[in-house]
């Protein structure tokens, strides 16, 4: 079928692209923008490796058509870091450990960041519900919640 | 995936018009945390998918005391449970819409999606049958409008015709001495299937020692082909006296309707079991929340110190 034209923002900056109705965002940011921080892990919905923001709204966007982004603000990993370095996330999720492969570490940013803007102060109880949709098989998951933790404690 | 043609109309005329078109051939898109997944499984195949989220009337969550809550079936979970209107008077909604899935599902998932998709295990539709929930239905011919419990018709079928959608969820006014709960059993905290999920509403008459039922609805998940509304379990606890043996008496009645498989999830004679034990600690809940006592959900469960599932 013939290819759909779409405009949206990524990380800030206009974007245009051309898909087909069937294709997911994850895969259009992936293999035809060239947003590969963004990883395909379950490509279902379980395991939040493809986290992004969608209008600020936390999604997995293996679950998402290319075609609904639309006129929609879209928000990756690669928009994570400031203009003058790393988020504090990111610099704590460093120092703490909180990955080892790193393939789930993208969307455990994207998620933990979209988490510190709902709530800039959560509890672990919180952090871990909150990221329970985010699945790793190497850390056990506790350096990632002290991280965020410490982030948390950071931003204000 | 099968490519498909995509389309987004902006009103529920063009919506029911192309869906009516393409018969079985078409789907309503929601949020597609149910959908993306069964067309990339080739359960569904397609030809045209009807995206939803355009049309003003399915976006829309508003409460009024004469006619209740209005659920669009377009609105995501989020949006739901972060709602006062939600909070205050529907709590039992609270209760299901948060554990649907985690916090990114919840940024798409419906109430809609998840009545249509018509799984056994669906978790708020037990909530929605316990608080009387209407389906309000667009088609080619019109609207009409059904109970929640005669929507589900077998795994994964619903009564919607070819060409009709879900527009929203009615939920009628809640009145004062009214409480509703949720509840679900899973192995882990959360993003798992209900092994077993029970919901129920009661409301009230009298007080103190006094207190009577007036009217109970009980409704389980995963214990049959599609959610089960316990009416006869309800009933029978309407006029008796708030009491933890009237309670348990309700609860064995619910275990008599529920008619589970044994699965992966557990065995039919556990959900059983299951059954008794959800049904007492929803009907406890949703007692002391017609009674205007703060009972938590499972997100926040491990704040309460006491043991909430006994009465005062
Ligand atoms: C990782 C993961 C975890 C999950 N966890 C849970 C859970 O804990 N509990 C639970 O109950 N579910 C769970 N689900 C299933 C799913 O998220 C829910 O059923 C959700 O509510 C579906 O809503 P949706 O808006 O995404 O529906 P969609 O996927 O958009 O639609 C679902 C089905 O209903 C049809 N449909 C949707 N809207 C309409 C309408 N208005 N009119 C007619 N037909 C319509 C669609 O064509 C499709 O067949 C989970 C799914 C995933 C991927
Ligand atoms: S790749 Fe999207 S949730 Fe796993
Ligand atoms: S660091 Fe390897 S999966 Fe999380």
């Amino acid at each position: 079928m013939s290819k759909i034209h779409i405009s949206c923002t990524i990380n800030g900056e206009p974007q245009e692209f051309l898909c087909e109705a069937r294709q997911s965002l994850l895969e259009v940011l992936r293999e035809d923008l060239g947003f590969t921080g963004t990883k395909e892990g379950c490509n279902d919905g379980n395991c939040g490796a493809c986290s992004i923001t969608l209008d600020g709204v936390l999604v997995d966007s293996c679950l998402v058509l290319a075609v609904e982004a639309e006129g929609k603000q879209i928000v990756t990993v690669e928009g994570v870091a400031g203009p003058d370095g790393l988020h504090p996330l990111q610099q704590k999720f460093l120092e703490h450990a909180g990955l080892q492969c790193g393939i789930c570490t993208p969307g455990f940013l994207v998620a933990s960041k979209a988490l510190l803007e709902a709530n800039p102060n959560p509890t672990e109880h919180e952090v871990r519900h909150w990221l329970a949709g985010n699945l790793c098989r190497c850390t056990g998951y506790d350096k990632i919640v002290r991280a965020v933790l410490d982030a948390a404690g950071q931003e204000n | 995936m099968k490519d498909f043609e995509y389309t987004a109309p902006a009103t529920l005329r063009d919506a029911v018009k192309l869906l009516a078109e393409k018969g079985e051939n078409a789907r309503v898109l929601a949020g597609g945390t149910d959908l993306i997944v069964q067309m990339r499984g080739r359960r569904y195949q397609p030809e045209r998918v009807v995206d939803i989220k355009k049309i003003p009337e399915v976006n829309e969550l508003t409460f009024s005391p004469r006619k209740g809550l209005r659920i669009g079936a377009a609105v995501p979970c989020h949006i739901i449970y972060h709602n006062s209107d939600v909070i205050e008077r529907y709590p039992g909604i609270v209760d299901a819409a948060m554990i649907i899935g985690g916090i990114q599902i919840q940024g798409r998932a419906t109430l809609g999606g998840n009545l249509c998709n018509a799984s056994p295990s669906a978790d708020s539709i037990p909530a929605l049958i316990a608080y009387g929930a209407i389906a309000e239905i667009q088609g080619p011919q019109g609207k009409r409008k059904i109970p929640v419990e005669e929507f589900c018709v077998s795994p994964g079928r619903n009564a919607l015709q070819p060409g009709e959608m879900l527009v929203c969820i009615q939920i009628p006014q809640s009145k004062s001495n009214t409480g509703a709960h949720y509840l679900r059993f899973i192995p882990r905290n959360e993003m798992d299937i209900a092994v077993v999920g029970v919901g129920a509403c009661v409301e009230l008459a009298g007080r103190g020692k006094a207190q009577t039922f007036k009217r109970v609805r009980i409704a389980l998940a995963a214990v049959g082909p599609t959610p089960i509304f316990a009416s006869a379990a309800g009933a029978s606890l309407e006029g008796q006296s708030v009491s933890e043996e009237s309670i348990l008496a309700a609860a064995e009645a619910a275990k008599s309707v529920a008619k589970p498989i044994s699965d992966m999830r557990g065995p039919a004679e556990y959900r059983t079991h299951l059954v008794g034990v959800l049904t007492k600690r929803a009907l406890i809940g949703a007692v002391k929340r017609a009674r205007g006592e703060h009972v938590p959900n499972a997100v926040q469960e491990h704040e309460s110190a006491h043991p909430v599932y006994t009465l005062s």
